[in-house]
């Protein structure tokens, strides 16, 4: 395990595990999400209060779900860079950031588009979901924002890991808004207790769509974090070999 | 024409949709170009080197 995870982390290593591991979380989330979709849109019946609206679960709900897994893969990865100074963790969280704010965006626009039939509303200013999910966003930006500010990549992991971890604190509050005021927004249908508060002709497409959106996630931040790899490790000598192998030795 | 409609919702319904799989294009997309220009970069710039070492 531990040599595993050694290994791991050597960069050249790691450069070429995720470069095999992508085609594989691609695939297997094009299945799930090729079948959540189809299921979701044409198999789902329509439901009794929202009718044929709520097929708009089946994207926003894992939209937001990795809006804020994101966050917490960037927040976690940032400290363990900060506190063990692995340069890895560094990328990984500088790789996951792009991806989380595209998610972020996406689940503030589906649940607009959303709101608009079922609460009358667009966007509604001091709800507690819509404004945490909208705060999300900004700290996403302030992420990159920050990062991009400062060259010296090391100042720019470490000032930059700061603002993720001050920023974790709006990932439960996101979470749980809608138990703690009283919002426009619907409680959990999944997370609840008693168990989820869905049939499951409703619930198979939506597990296979967050699962296949996670699977989407992993390929994408594998993809960035290669990236991150390549730009770190520019002067070492295995990517020099790699990007101009017919320099003369 | 039924499917389409999705009993009056279908401009919500497809339009929800349609932005999802475009942000995901947008992420694939985005992340191969920003590999691709890392790539260039490094790729031209070492060249260079090995030229002017010449």
């Amino acid at each position: 395990m531990w040599t595993f995870l050694h290994k791991l982390s050597s960069p050249p290593h790691f450069y070429d595990l995720a470069a095999k591991m992508i085609p594989w979380f691609a695939a297997a989330s094009l299945l799930l999400i090729g079948y959540g979709t189809v299921a979701g849109l044409f198999f789902a019946p329509p439901d009794y209060q929202q009718k044929d609206a709520f097929r708009i679960i089946y994207v926003h709900v894992p939209a937001a779900y990795l809006s804020m897994m994101a966050y917490v893969v960037m927040a976690v990865s940032a400290g363990i860079g900060l506190i063990w100074r692995m340069k890895l963790a560094h990328a990984v969280a500088a790789g996951a950031a792009p991806v989380g704010a595209w998610f972020t965006f996406l689940a503030l626009a589906t649940g607009s588009i959303w709101g608009r039939p079922m609460w009358g509303t667009w966007w509604e200013w001091g709800d507690p979901r819509l404004t945490s999910e909208l705060i999300l966003l900004f700290l996403y930006f302030g992420y990159m924002a920050l990062r991009a500010a400062i060259d010296d990549t090391a100042r720019a992991d470490r000032a930059s890991a700061v603002l993720a971890l001050v920023g974790a604190v709006n990932v439960p509050i996101i979470h749980f808004s809608v138990e703690w005021w009283s919002s426009l927004h619907q409680g959990p249908t999944l997370v609840r207790a008693g168990g989820p508060a869905i049939e499951p002709v409703m619930l198979w497409p939506l597990l296979a769509m967050i699962l296949g959106f996670m699977l989407l996630f992993a390929a994408l931040l594998l993809g960035r974090v290669r990236t991150e790899v390549l730009f770190r490790e520019r002067r070492s000598r295995w990517v020099r070999k790699l990007v101009y192998p017919e320099e003369p030795a | 024409m039924e499917l389409l409609s999705m009993g009056g919702y279908g401009a919500y319904v497809w339009t929800a949709y349609a932005l999802t799989f475009g942000v995901v294009i947008i992420c694939v997309a985005q992340g191969r170009r920003r590999h691709r220009r890392v790539w260039n970069d490094l790729r031209s710039r070492l060249r260079a080197a090995s030229e002017r070492s010449k």
